[in-house]
């Protein structure tokens, strides 16, 4: 059951990954400013999520678990607020 | 090893794109993402505490400084130019900066196998001081003077920032006053992240002594947090003149001082912590340098007054 369990895991973190390449392709290939940070801002919100989420099996106690995810809320705080103000300067 | 030959090669390039890069904000960028990336080396060869000291003042602390600087220097275009090294001066810094470079590659490389270490007997004492983390008992007990000069730096480097006042701005306000953001994303972060943020600084700075972590991991994360609030207009810098703000700064070296000189009069010298008392009074000493290394930072980047008070 856990090997099961950590296999699937495995999968979304290689899925986490994809959107972390993803976004990267995104930033480099976008033509402006405001796609490119459409395309960064997905690759850190979701795909830090899905890995913290493939962690899970993985972890021995409550907190090793839980401690991903608050890691990943405050990546989503900071990437999201900053993603705001870039993009609102880039259109002033 | 793939990885490792990775990282390496990328803080490599990372190097050389900062060095090169024509714009100097496009420098600070680069700089940065040297410093993470030197943070997954440092991670990489099992330094958790270089890793978190380079984030943190390294490729945070620093680059924030230097974002400041570059905004800063964009106001004078003939102070700059006038400031601005000549051409061979920059070729002798650079020739310097790889002589040093490569002559501590070749101290490295000429390190016999295996290299010389005392971290079996600095691990062996580590009981006597109470703590669990082996750095912190090199910082503080075997090194102590080295870590008490490095915190009075810190001091003076503040006070080299307030000395480039002109004279009528002596006791001012640093640095620029931000509006006060009252809607927005940045109004919204300044608001969530700093009792998060201050939890954390605090946590860093109280596991320094089991786990990694430490005074200028936790007071880093504390100046960051005050500087979000003062960015966002929510926080005011206090006047360099305040009698509270000038005793936070030197209440970390003035107490790691008055530790020192009783270590003379109750234990075996200057800095020598009595057996029975070790942790506490090292842990009485973090507590306090975390606060003037969280002041320091946080004025460093201010930067000097500029307005009256």
């Amino acid at each position: 059951m856990s090997m099961l369990l950590q296999l699937l895991g495995l999968l979304v973190i290689a899925a986490g990954a994809a959107c972390f390449a993803l976004g990267t392709i995104g930033l480099l290939r976008f033509p402006d400013t405001l796609s490119r940070l459409h395309a960064l801002t997905k690759a850190d919100s979701l795909g830090l999520g899905l890995v913290a989420l493939g962690l899970l099996p993985f972890a021995e106690s409550l907190g090793e678990a839980l401690l991903p995810f608050l890691a990943w809320g405050l990546v989503l705080l900071s990437g999201a607020t900053t993603a705001q103000l870039i993009a609102e300067r880039a259109r002033r | 090893m793939i990885l490792d030959a990775l990282i390496a090669g990328l803080v490599l390039v990372a190097a050389g794109w900062t060095l090169a890069a024509r714009d100097a904000f496009a420098a600070v960028i680069g700089f940065v993402c040297f410093g993470l990336l030197l943070t997954l080396a440092w991670a990489r060869l099992g330094a958790v505490d270089v890793a978190l000291t380079e984030a943190a003042i390294g490729a945070g602390a620093t680059g924030i400084l230097l974002l400041f600087a570059v905004v800063r220097l964009r106001g004078g275009t003939e102070e700059v130019a006038a400031a601005t090294p000549s051409p061979p001066q920059r070729i002798a810094a650079g020739l310097l900066a790889a002589a040093i470079g490569i002559a501590l590659a070749l101290a490295v490389m000429l390190l016999p196998d295996p290299a010389p270490s005392l971290a079996a007997p600095a691990m062996a004492e580590l009981p006597a001081f109470g703590l669990g983390n082996p750095v912190a008992a090199v910082l503080m007990g075997y090194r102590g003077l080295d870590t008490l000069l490095e915190s009075v730096v810190l001091v003076f480097a503040v006070l080299a920032i307030w000395s480039m006042a002109p004279d009528r701005r002596w006791g001012g306000v640093p640095g620029p006053r931000f509006p006060r953001a009252e809607h927005g994303p940045l109004s919204l972060m300044a608001r969530l992240l700093p009792p998060i943020g201050i939890v954390i600084g605090i946590h860093l700075a109280w596991a320094g002594a089991d786990a990694p972590g430490g005074k200028f991991q936790g007071g880093t994360v504390l100046a960051a947090m005050w500087l979000l609030a003062w960015v966002a207009g929510l926080a005011q810098a206090p006047a360099i003149a305040s009698r509270r703000l000038r005793l936070v700064l030197v209440a970390g070296p003035l107490v790691f001082l008055a530790v020192g000189l009783a270590g003379m009069l109750v234990a075996d010298g200057f800095l020598a912590y009595p057996p029975a008392f070790a942790k506490p009074l090292i842990v009485l000493i973090e507590a306090a340098m975390t606060l003037s290394v969280a002041a320091a930072l946080a004025l460093l980047i201010a930067g000097p007054p500029e307005r009256a008070a």
